[in-house]
């Protein structure tokens, strides 16, 4: 019915084809403009599919076959309906803005890399739409691998600098150790249902017995930790940061981070009927997000500060779908995408304004020289601390409440990672925006605010950071507010009809409790404007367990790479070279040896051996074809 | 009629060839006969009736061998691998001129002409024959046209395959003289398989003369020295199409012919093929030479096939089928690739490279695209066949797929490097002028492209191309 889906995808993929091949003929702006206007046409055709949605439900188009055996069928086939469409608005949406912001931001850049660049932010948008539009798992992960390709394209953009390519390889490796589970995932499910597709899976879904599901969960659940950027496989996203600060806002916060995200709510009810995959990912998401926190607190520079929140606030949404508040989590992907790409592109204006600066102990006090970044940077901070009636507020507390429910302790640690946030955010803005310049500024480059069509994007994204929460009003404080949770209520339906309904706090109780923890987060705001009001200017690298990152990078390269790289040299260098090809040449020897003991034709030329060995084979066959009584004779000798 | 052509084509072509002096009339010979095969394979894939392809005559009648070549779906396949490359191959090298180009260029058609007998030939000793006739003129190549150490290397290459190809051909008479009236038959081979006593030991005489070509750990040491040392056109015919016949002779001459021993034997088969994907992973990981990165790289994907086929999984087999094709033509792309960049740097060694992005961008996008190829990403041809196999790896066992899988992460660690090495960063350390790919190399690899994306994005007609084969394989079972 919604034969138009295949349009969504379509557009971004043109777009990369024209400013790809034509990269040395289109100019600067004609290719910003093919980039953003194939994402905006994607939004409208988004759009137009919301409204389908709302009206007649989801639907699945099939374009063909990708694979077709006697036992296996794998259709190229788009699902469209509440989830996918969800994702849809936010990826073309939020895609459509940081196009534009680009086309600004990006203009230092020479034609043909500029249009290099337009190009690969398309190739994303385009697999990440495969991502969430397919309707079965290998759709998926085509549009799995292909963000993680971009992810690697765009973090190495600048290619000339050697630590961006480090930055750009590890991404992609460690996306790979997860991308492994997620295959190993797809054959356990094949094996045992045969099929790939979503509603096939979920049909089956009570065929499988409780090993099966959890497995099945939990190697899902590994991809999902390469790509969202969860413990252990969390370290390549801060590194991320090499790329444009454009591509941090869409790939590494708004859009592809948020993927493993989709993938366990799609699969929910799986997870639903796995409770001890639900405690692993509730765990997991908690810790990682209450390291990655601690680690921002100590970070110096403005996108590595963003970065380690990204990694927080995802483990967040993980701690939400452990505790089954899938609506939650997806509710937190959504206003997260407002508010961190809000972020990031005002530290691109900052970075933008400063001439590359990075380091916040350098700033200071540009809140007079940058008033439209100013104040959108402080909504997207006071949304991400979780202060009402912002959106992050709303999303924030209702995955918190619903950890409540299911462990207390996980609310009070939650709680605990929140008020860090509200620290390392407020923080950051005050050593940015507030005080005095702590720069030399020069006169000839004078700190200047960014050109509307980078202004424009922040502005809109600063209303949605503020207003966006409130299609999830709970309903204790606004009877029928949570209009998100209606609208998803098909896709976790077979999953609320398994869960227990849980005894409910009285209204008072909530509002005791969100306003406790509202003050809370008041107050360590004001702390932190306080403490970092005084940080002295110090130049000096970082040291201690939080500045350096509680030293992971160091452990992994230890424990893990190095060891690998030793024992493969150990294999190349010993057990290739000397033993197993050892071997062989000493046969070769020995044979060598022995032909010249026996001074056969002593020609050393093996061209010669080879041409007698050939004419003699030769003559063997003219013989054996003409001479019956030659081969009688042979037959004798055998 | 149109199978023998396929033969006799090249096989005339090749020998006319000698008689060239000039370069440039020597590969425009060449570049046209392989270009004309090319056209006979298309006539053949859609043929007026099916006797149109095959051909039965009497050639050694006193041993009981006949001249039978038979074309079923793979060797369609086969055919049309060999037939592509080999164009695509003289396009590459067009501009590059060898000493003795006759002799060169024929040389090469003869081994295209052995090549087609191989995926042809429904005779035992009529396959042994073309075995041959397709490896001496490499050892010809090598030994005359090939790097510094071509004739030590030559000489490992010779003895280590020759060594395999004398074990095939004594399990060959042996079984054809275990017939009441001696037969080279496929249906007659197998029956006396069936009945022989030495069935384990006939077993392992072929597997072994497949595994040395394919080649399985740990029989694979003469590759990476050959690929190494043999010209570069040559290197590409080796790794694209004749570490198939390894396979497929697994698939034509083993499995069928030794049911139950491929069955019985097939844990210790896929236990040495994983570790061999993972050795040479690792091995391709610690490479600085570009050429045996490459070759060790192309031994890692060749494990998982040869792991594959032991499964006795339909879905794995037809995975391997589908990933001959589409592993001849990413791994000549590289090859191409490889040569360029030899060429342009001047040197194989990864640390002296760099920066070729900035000066050589055509040749940077291909040498990404191809890369992704070689990590099987999606949407690329190898990620079918790889999905297919690993998938009936773990229908096998799921420990060994996982294991397997290791590869998939090293694959990205070796590749990405490679990549980086050659196209990222300065160029600082190359002493000579760096120019961008001629357009004959660019026009080949081009071709290569446009096969990766249609094999990766619709694979469906090499996998019905390939399903009577594959069937076929099912039911003997």
């Amino acid at each position: 019915m919604n034969h138009v889906a295949f349009l969504v995808p379509l557009f971004p993929l043109l777009g990369f084809l024209i400013n790809g091949l034509g990269r040395n003929q289109l100019s600067r702006s004609m290719s910003g403009w093919i980039g953003t206007g194939a994402v905006f046409l994607s939004f409208l055709v988004s759009c137009f599919l919301f409204g389908k949605v709302l009206e007649n439900g989801g639907s699945t188009d099939t374009l063909f076959y990708l694979i077709r055996t006697s036992d296996l069928s794998i259709p190229f086939a788009f699902q469209v309906d509440q989830l996918s469409v969800l994702f849809l608005l936010i990826i073309t949406g939020i895609g459509t803005l940081i196009h534009l912001y680009s086309v600004s931001y990006m203009q230092e850049e020479a034609p043909h890399h500029f249009a290099r660049y337009f190009a690969y932010l398309n190739l994303f948008v385009f697999s990440m739409l495969l991502l969430v539009m397919g309707s079965g798992f290998v759709i998926m992960f085509i549009g799995w691998e292909g963000v993680g390709l971009c992810s690697y394209l765009l973090i190495g953009y600048w290619f000339s600098n050697p630590n961006y390519n480090y930055a750009a390889r590890k991404a992609f490796v460690m996306n790979r150790i997860g991308d492994l589970g997620f295959l190993l995932a797809i054959f356990w499910i094949i094996s045992k249902l045969g099929t790939t597709e979503y509603a096939g899976v979920l049909e089956g879904v009570a065929k499988l017995n409780s090993t099966d599901l959890t497995a099945i969960t939990l190697l899902l659940f590994v991809g999902a930790m390469g790509k969202s950027a969860q413990i252990p496989l969390y370290t390549w996203l801060p590194d991320a940061m090499a790329g444009p600060t454009p591509v941090s806002a869409l790939i590494h916060a708004a859009t592809m981070v948020t993927a493993g995200i989709y993938m366990i709510a799609r699969t929910n009810l799986m997870y639903t009927m796995a409770p001890f995959t639900q405690g692993v990912v509730a765990i997991t998401g908690l810790v990682t997000a209450l390291f990655a926190a601690s680690i921002a607190l100590k970070q110096n520079d403005i996108k590595k500060v963003l970065a380690y929140s990204t990694v927080s606030q995802l483990g967040y949404m993980f701690l939400g779908l452990g505790v089954g508040a899938y609506t939650g989590a997806v509710f937190h992907v959504m206003t997260h995408a407002f508010f961190k790409a809000l972020l990031f592109l005002g530290a691109g204006s900052v970075i933008h304004a400063m001439h590359h600066e990075q380091d916040i102990r350098k700033m200071g006090g540009l809140r007079k020289h940058l008033p439209v970044t100013h104040l959108t940077f402080l909504i997207g901070c006071l949304a991400i601390a979780g202060i009402p009636p912002l959106s992050g507020f709303f999303s924030k507390d209702e995955i918190l409440a619903a950890a409540f429910h299911a462990n207390p302790v996980y609310y009070v640690l939650g709680l605990g990672g929140a008020l860090m946030t509200a620290f390392y955010m407020f923080r950051l803005y005050t050593l940015t925006f507030l005080g005095e310049a702590r720069y030399h500024s020069d006169p000839a480059h004078p700190v200047h605010e960014s050109p509307a069509p980078m202004l424009l994007p922040l502005m809109v994204l600063a209303v949605l950071s503020v207003a966006g929460g409130w299609l999830g009003i709970p309903e204790w404080m606004l009877a029928g507010g949570h209009r998100l949770e209606h609208f998803l209520a098909p896709v976790f339906a077979a999953s609320s009809a398994l869960t227990h309904e849980h005894a409910h706090l009285t209204a008072a109780q909530e509002w005791g409790m969100v306003g406790g923890a509202t003050m809370a987060i008041v107050v360590v705001i004001l702390l932190a404007i306080r403490s970092a009001s005084r940080e002295k200017k110090d130049d000096r690298p970082a040291s201690g367990l939080l500045a350096n990152k509680w030293y992971v990078d160091e452990l992994y390269d230890f424990a893990i790479v190095q060891p690998i790289r030793v024992f493969a040299d150990l294999l190349k260098n010993v057990l290739e070279k000397n033993i197993i090809d050892g071997c062989v040449n000493g046969m070769g020897r020995l044979v060598h040896y022995s032909s010249r003991q026996i001074r056969l034709v002593q020609s050393g030329q093996v061209g010669n051996y080879l041409l007698i060995m050939v004419l003699s084979m030769v003559v063997f066959f003219l013989i054996w074809f003409n001479d019956n009584k030659i081969m009688a004779l042979i037959n004798k000798i055998f | 009629m149109i199978s023998a052509f396929l033969i006799l084509l090249p096989l005339v072509t090749g020998a006319i060839s000698f008689a060239f002096r000039s370069s440039e009339s020597a590969r425009r010979f060449s570049l046209l006969s392989g270009l004309l095969s090319l056209g006979v394979v298309i006539a053949g894939l859609f043929p007026a009736n099916a006797s149109s392809l095959a051909i039965d005559l009497p050639w050694l009648p006193v041993m009981g061998s006949r001249f039978t070549l038979a074309m079923d779906g793979m060797s369609k396949m086969l055919c049309l691998l060999t037939a592509l490359s080999f164009p695509v191959i003289f396009l590459a090298v067009y501009r590059q001129s060898f000493r003795s180009p006759g002799a060169f260029y024929g040389w090469m058609l003869l081994s295209q002409a052995g090549l087609m007998g191989v995926f042809l030939a429904a005779d035992a000793l009529l396959f042994y024959f073309f075995w041959e006739l397709a490896l001496i003129p490499v050892y010809f190549l090598c030994s005359a046209w090939g790097g510094e150490r071509r004739i030590a290397v030559t000489i490992k290459f010779f003895l280590y395959t020759f060594i395999g190809s004398l074990l095939m051909l004594a399990g060959i008479i042996y079984l054809s003289f275990q017939m009441p009236t001696t037969s080279f038959a496929i249906s007659d081979i197998t029956q006396a398989a069936v009945n022989s006593p030495n069935n384990t030991l006939l077993f392992f005489l072929f597997f072994i003369a497949f595994a040395i070509k394919m080649p399985v750990f740990p029989l694979h040491t003469w590759q990476p020295d050959a690929y190494e040392e043999s010209p570069s056109p040559v290197t590409m015919v080796m790794s694209g199409v004749m570490v198939k016949m390894g396979i497929y002779a697994v698939i034509r001459w083993l499995l069928p012919v030794f049911p139950s021993a491929s069955v019985q034997y097939a844990d210790i088969i896929i236990a040495f093929s994983v570790t061999g994907m993972l050795y040479a992973s690792l091995i391709a990981m610690q490479q600085n030479n570009l050429r045996r990165l490459i070759a060790y790289s192309s031994i890692a994907h060749i494990g998982l096939m040869a792991a594959a086929l032991f499964t006795s999984h339909p879905g794995a087999t037809q995975g391997a089928m589908v990933q001959m094709f589409s592993h001849g033509v990413n791994v000549i792309g590289l090859w191409i690739l490889a040569d360029a960049i030899e060429k342009i740097t001047g040197t194989r060694q990864l640390n002296e490279m760099g920066g070729l992005a900035r000066k050589a961008p055509r040749l940077a996008i291909l040498l990404v695209v191809m890369g992704l190829a070689n990590v099987a990403l999606p949407l690329t041809n190898a990620f079918v066949g790889e999905f297919m196999m690993f998938n009936g790896l773990f229908h096998y066992n799921w420990v060994v797929a996982a294991a397997a899988g290791i590869s998939i992460i090293l694959a990205a660690v070796y590749t990405l490097r490679m990549i980086e090495k050659i196209l990222y960063g300065t160029s600082d350390n190359i002493d000579q002028p760096i120019t961008d790919l001629s357009p004959n190399v660019t026009w080949a690899l081009i071709v290569l492209v446009v096969l990766v994306l249609l094999g990766g994005i619709y694979p469906q007609p090499l996998i019905d191309l390939t399903k009577d084969s594959v069937e076929a394989l099912t039911l003997k079972k």
